[in-house]
């Protein structure tokens, strides 16, 4: 589904992605890990298509279609989600005018018929109890006011809303308390089916002990300098990231 | 592939829909202010001598007055001689029936999607339309006459119901007001009167729709609404002109009056041509609004939608001298291109317990400047007054500019005046928040400005607000630098 090929990309002049080459089948969950300033939320930017984010070589091709030739909400029409690390207020915009404006942008680029307000008003409610998020926070203004967590648990309301083929978590479970990352797990391991798939980017391997991944990397540097199944993040969790950039390192010099 | 900061500072002009002419056979009056003016004006509207007088009284005001200066822009050099102060579609006589209509102003109205047939009018909506200084048809009237309320072009009710006119004209906005006060009291053409009888509320929307089309002339109408004792009315103005290299003049008073108990809710969505990309053309839109809650328990409220014009200049206002009066000021003013606006109210608190409420939501694009000028005053005899105003301001991109002069004078201790001001820009990552949820930049803008007017948008008639809606998201089409 999502081929990355020597991806590199600076931002304001500096190179952060040296040369990522990933590949991502349906129905797969990945796991992004590394040390701060590593690249995994200059990744998922350039992914998503984030302006300031120039990509200076390399190509990603999303189900067969040049990802990189698409304005962000092309892409997001096509099938990419971020849900981000940092979810933006809007005030003024409230979250169901929002998600149903989002909602028919979707289905009508996917040559669906457009949700009637009654039919729309039904799929909100049965999402919003999938991923527990609670009616009041649902009437509000677009994360104006909300928690940290809440804004985290309203991004996973539209992943669900929003049925992509590829959602990218950009370290959802900073800033979630032991309640809200299980609420948000569970509702992450709803949605898993065979024709989408996950790229979940975290710091901690306490979030993969929920969502469970197929296959582990560790971006360091601009590049991923390891890939292996899920103990590779207990091994992380148990020594850190030195030996892996000593690894790296002998590698690139030998 | 354009990334969000180029279309934030992308500047082209959206196509002014409305922007066409019509071919029509008009007579004018010759170009050129003086008593002759006015007396041709006066004489092809078949007005008493007691008119005649007023305006001529108007005309030596005018005539000794001076264009301001406190203005926040440079105020156009208008030449007050080289324009035609009256254009008629000839042979307009009182229309009875839609069937002696000029075809081609019917055609106009369709174009611009103003029922005049009464069968396909929104619902319940009656129409006053008016094609430069005259009115063109009046709708539902029969409807109206059952419950005694009165709606008809000013220059019917000084036929039909001299005593009234007499009474309130220049009630509330006296001729020497100012400069263009007296100007269009000495040449207005026509607009709309309304009289609600005692105890009635009107069972319909009463709405009038302008339209500028005749070449270097001007429009001055004149409207006056009158509601009496515990009566109400909601009444809407929409406004639109064509494209035209020179600039004409939109000088308007309107008086509202509410009796006892009374409520007037007067709303406009205004959509006169407001140049071009380079700031050439446009109307220039000078108005005096004013409204008085004369009566104790009186309500009215100015609800408006700015988007047009080259220059806005209006300041719709409210004396709340009955005890107990309310009185609310909604506005969103939007402003992109070269457009200028310098727009907000006075609200004078004269009676005990008055209570007033501002909420001014001005949106700035390309390189227009957007000004609120607000006056609250507390007068001595204002015991427990209150007012509450909120001013907010959101640019877009980095060209444009938003001002705000607020003025509070109180002379009455126990009145209260609160006073809050945001300014805000729409940030690049808010818009890209929305792109990654599939919605373009454009949709993203409109939903983003939506919900920043909504306070205002919701004071509208239900009809109203969805066009006034959909009027923000088009202004604002490709001008959002």
């Amino acid at each position: 589904m999502l081929q990355i090929v020597n991806l590199q990309a600076s931002v304001e002049g500096k190179e952060i992605l040296k040369g990522i080459n990933l590949e991502v089948k349906a129905g797969e969950v990945h796991a992004i890990m590394g040390p701060n300033g590593s690249g995994k939320s200059t990744l998922a930017s350039v992914l998503a298509g984030r302006d300031n984010y120039e990509v200076t070589g390399g190509s990603v091709s999303f189900d067969g279609k040049d990802l990189l030739d698409m304005d962000p909400e092309i892409r997001a029409r096509e099938g990419l989600f971020l849900a981000f690390q940092y979810p933006v207020e809007i005030p003024g915009v409230s979250n169901v005018n929002f998600l149903k404006t989002a909602v028919s942008e979707i289905r009508e680029h996917r040559g669906l018929a457009p949700l009637d307000s009654k039919d729309f008003l039904k799929l909100l409610k049965e999402k919003q109890q999938l991923v527990e998020f609670s009616s009041s926070l649902a009437n509000r203004s677009l994360n104006e006011g909300f928690s940290g967590g809440e804004k985290k648990r309203n991004e996973i309301l539209q992943l669900a809303m929003l049925d992509p083929k590829l959602a990218i978590l950009d370290e959802t479970d900073s800033g979630l308390d032991i309640d809200a990352l299980r609420i948000v797990s569970n509702g992450v391991n709803k949605l898993r089916n065979e024709g989408n798939a996950f790229v979940v980017i975290t710091h901690y391997q306490r979030l993969l002990e929920y969502i469970v991944p197929d296959v582990v990397h560790v971006l360091w540097n601009g590049r991923i300098v390891k890939s292996g199944p899920k103990e590779l993040a207990l091994e992380l969790e148990e020594k850190g990231y030195d030996w892996l950039k000593e690894e790296a390192n002998n590698t690139v010099v030998g | 592939m354009q990334t969000e900061q180029d279309f934030l500072n992308d500047l082209s002009t959206q196509e002014y829909e409305h922007g066409f002419t019509t071919e029509i056979e008009m007579e004018y009056a010759p170009v050129g202010l003086n008593e002759d003016t006015i007396r041709f004006i006066s004489a092809k509207k078949n007005e008493p001598e007691w008119l005649l007088e007023w305006r001529l009284k108007a005309l030596r005001q005018f005539l000794k007055m001076e264009m301001p200066t406190w203005q926040n822009f440079k105020a156009p050099d208008v030449d007050f001689q080289a324009i035609s102060y009256y254009a008629a579609p000839r042979n307009q006589a009182k229309y009875n029936s839609l069937d002696e209509v000029d075809p081609e102003l019917l055609a106009t109205f369709e174009k611009l999607g103003i029922p005049l047939n009464e069968q396909a009018a929104l619902a319940g909506v009656a129409v006053d339309a008016v094609f430069d200084s005259v009115s063109v048809v009046t709708t539902f009237k029969e409807k109206l006459k059952e419950k005694g309320v009165i709606f008809c072009p000013i220059s019917e009710a000084v036929q039909e119901h001299p005593e009234l006119v007499k009474k309130y004209l220049g009630s509330v906005v006296p001729l020497t007001d100012n400069f263009y006060a007296a100007l269009n009291s000495a040449v207005f053409s026509d607009g709309s009167f309304v009289y609600i009888p005692k105890g009635v509320k009107c069972p319909m929307e009463l709405s009038t729709y302008f339209r500028i089309n005749a070449k270097n002339t001007g429009q001055f109408e004149r409207t006056l609404i009158i509601a009496d004792e515990g009566s109400y009315v909601s009444y809407l103005e929409g406004c639109t002109a064509p494209m035209r290299d020179e600039n004409q003049l939109h000088a308007a008073v309107v008086e509202l009056v509410a009796l006892d108990d009374a409520e007037i809710k007067y709303s406009t969505v205004q959509n006169w041509y407001p140049g071009d990309k380079d700031g050439k053309g446009g109307i220039y839109n000078f108005v005096t609004k004013r409204g008085i809650c004369k009566g104790n328990n009186a309500k009215i409220s100015w609800t408006q939608v700015e988007t047009g014009s080259a220059i806005t200049w209006k300041y719709p206002s409210l004396i709340l001298k009955g005890d107990n009066a309310v009185g609310e000021f909604y506005s969103v003013a939007l402003t992109k291109g070269h457009q200028i606006a310098d727009t907000g109210t006075k609200i004078y608190h004269l009676g005990k317990n008055t209570r007033s409420r501002i909420i001014s939501k001005g949106i700035s694009a390309g390189v227009s400047h957007n000004s609120y000028r607000g006056l609250v005053q507390m007068g001595p005899h204002a015991e427990q007054a209150r007012n509450f105003t909120q001013c907010d301001s959101l640019l877009i991109g980095d060209r444009c500019g938003a001002h705000t002069f607020p003025y509070i004078e109180s002379k009455n201790p126990s009145a209260i005046v609160e006073h809050e001001a945001t300014t805000s820009k729409i940030a690049e990552d808010q818009i890209f928040y929305l792109n990654q949820r599939g919605i373009d930049n454009e949709k993203a803008v409109a939903l983003i400005v939506n919900g920043y007017a909504k306070e205002v948008l919701n004071n509208l008639p239900m009809e109203f607000a969805v066009e006034a809606q959909k009027l923000l998201a088009v202004s604002l089409e490709g001008s959002v630098g």
